[in-house]
């Protein structure tokens, strides 16, 4: 079984073009839609790389990833944040939370794929 | 009054403008030529009983050659050349009235432009206060970006994988239209909100409390029809006219509010009685056994009332704002937290009363009155509701210390501000 990486991802045709492209690059890749049990589906999985949108219905990506951080266990787990808002204050907020990439959307398929490929190297 | 300064050279402006001589100015005066002449230079004093008998001679009313209009220039003068000095570029400030007694032309034209820059500032300032706290632009935005990204990496995959699977390939392609779909519903609905075209109700151009606050302020912040003995339906027609449902409703509760205001306190006797107290909310309150806040509205939404008022709930909520020039106040809360209005919250049946000033070119000064009533509708084992509000007023320049506020710290420019929460985008336009 190839690398896993956990997509937590609301907009539904964008969680499908991001797991056809990694799946395409040898990633298995699990999908959730809300911010309503994200956590536990990162406890559960424990994947290589989390994927983490910034807006998401129940709770925001951000509440997620201080709450993940506060974990020791999950303190190391790579996380890419992507979102659309590309605000310095958003960019620095989830810096500021721990996470290690931040991606603004509109992104290519190029840019995803690097940027996955720098954080969890084959 | 004594005058000074550019006085002199007014005198001597109309004394040439009338072709006359020193002599001749000196002698209608009865003064020597040679004090006209110290005069017309700006170096001494001009009396008011001086200034009356120059005017008699040179035939035109006193205050025409007063300095009333030129210590008001002046001042704007001294505050651009303040903001320069803070930008390093620091002009002569203590020869602000020998540059305004020399090159009048001049000095206008310098503060025809720090007027435009001001005005530009505050543009800046709305602008980015409604794309960083607009709760619609921000959600149609979001909405736009979402559907572009799909878009994109959809695409791409059909275009760069050859061997893409047919299953695949009709599920991107279903995708693909459901979002170009989004997409342009998207773009037309965020153009007729930048327009500020007439839209349908689920398109709404304005949040609904701003789409009140436009309908109030084009009928003067002032219903007539609901002065005197109205029905409950007296504004309907009226409230018909907004678009959106959320609107009207914020529209028919401000209705019902001011018709039992109305009913409270009735338009001529609250008139008497406002002439009698000298505007003073408490004295008018006790004069005619009302609650405070009551008074507030009424004050704020009489004919022709110039006050303005802002109300909030317990939060710190903006619920209403009526605005007074120059007096900038945020579209979507976050407020100056410096506002009379919280510390009023913070002290209910405290009145708060303080004269404060706002950044910005020239000075503006407010007189500020706030006061906060709690209320308890569901009685002793029930919770505690507040809402407080702050009379707005414009006032002129006077020695009376002023509290430093501000809009939002965003559009902020005050530095060191000590109730500051964010940095101010204000900084980098100076």
């Amino acid at each position: 079984m190839g690398r896993h990486v956990l997509l937590i991802e609301d907009e539904p045709h964008i969680a499908e073009a991001i797991h056809f492209i990694l799946s395409r690059d040898g990633w298995s890749v699990s999908l959730h839609n809300d911010g309503i049990g994200a956590l536990k589906k990162v406890q559960d999985q424990r994947p290589d790389l989390l994927i983490l949108d910034l807006m998401l219905p129940g709770q925001s990506g951000l509440e997620i990833l201080i709450q993940l951080r506060a974990q020791a266990d999950l303190s190391d787990l790579p996380v890419l944040m992507l979102t659309a808002k590309g605000l310095n204050r958003d960019r620095e907020a989830a810096r500021k939370a721990g996470a290690n990439l931040f991606m603004t959307k509109p992104f290519s398929n190029a840019e995803i794929l690097a940027s996955v490929r720098s954080l969890v190297p084959a | 009054m004594p005058m000074t300064g550019l006085t002199g050279s007014r005198v001597r402006e109309r004394r040439l403008a009338l072709g006359m001589r020193q002599t001749e100015l000196a002698r209608g005066a009865a003064i020597s030529a040679s004090y006209l002449n110290l005069i017309e230079h700006n170096r001494r004093r001009v009396s008011a009983e001086m200034l009356e008998r120059l005017a008699k001679v040179l035939s035109v009313e006193p205050s025409a050659l007063s300095e009333g209009m030129e210590q008001s220039r002046i001042q704007d003068l001294r505050a651009a050349a303040t903001q320069a000095a803070q930008s390093g570029m620091p002009p002569e400030l203590d020869r602000a009235e020998d540059f305004w007694g020399r090159f009048p032309g001049w000095a206008e034209l310098l503060l025809g432009q720090y007027r435009r820059l001001g005005q530009l500032e505050q543009t800046v300032a709305a602008l980015n206060d409604r794309i960083s706290h607009d709760p619609h632009l921000s959600l149609a935005l979001h909405e736009l970006l979402s559907a572009v990204s799909s878009i994109r990496s959809t695409s791409a995959i059909l275009a760069e994988t050859e061997d893409i699977e047919p299953e695949w390939r009709a599920r991107f392609h279903g995708n693909l239209h459901a979002d170009s779909e989004r997409l342009a519903a998207g773009a037309e609905a965020l153009v007729a909100y930048l327009d500020g075209s007439e839209q349908d109700e689920d398109q709404a151009i304005l949040a609904p409390q701003e789409e009140l606050e436009v309908w109030l302020a084009a009928r003067g912040w002032h219903l007539s029809e609901l002065e005197a003995g109205s029905t409950p339906g007296a504004a309907e027609a009226a409230i018909a006219m907004l678009a959106s449902g959320a609107a009207r409703s914020l529209a028919r509760d401000w209705v019902r509010q001011a018709q039992a205001d109305v009913a409270r306190l009735p338009l001529v006797p609250f008139q008497a009685a406002v002439k009698a107290a000298g505007g003073d909310p408490l004295r008018i309150a006790e004069h005619l056994g009302a609650d405070v806040l009551t008074v507030f509205r009424r004050l704020a939404f009489l004919p022709g009332a110039e006050q303005g008022i802002v109300i909030c709930d317990g939060s710190g909520t903006l619920l209403l704002r009526k605005p007074v020039e120059g007096f900038a106040l945020p579209r979507f809360g976050a407020a100056c937290a410096l506002w009379p209005l919280y510390t009023a919250l913070s002290r209910p049946m405290v009145p708060v009363e303080a004269v404060a000033e706002l950044p910005g070119p020239g000075v503006h000064r407010y007189r500020i009155r706030a006061f906060c009533a709690p209320s308890f509708p569901e009685g002793f084992g029930g919770p505690e509701i507040r809402h407080a509000a702050m009379l707005i007023s414009a006032t002129p320049p006077g020695p009376e210390p002023a509290l430093k506020i501000g809009s939002s710290c965003r559009i902020c420019p005050r530095e060191g501000c000590v109730a500051r929460r964010e940095p101010s985008i204000m900084a980098e336009f100076r």
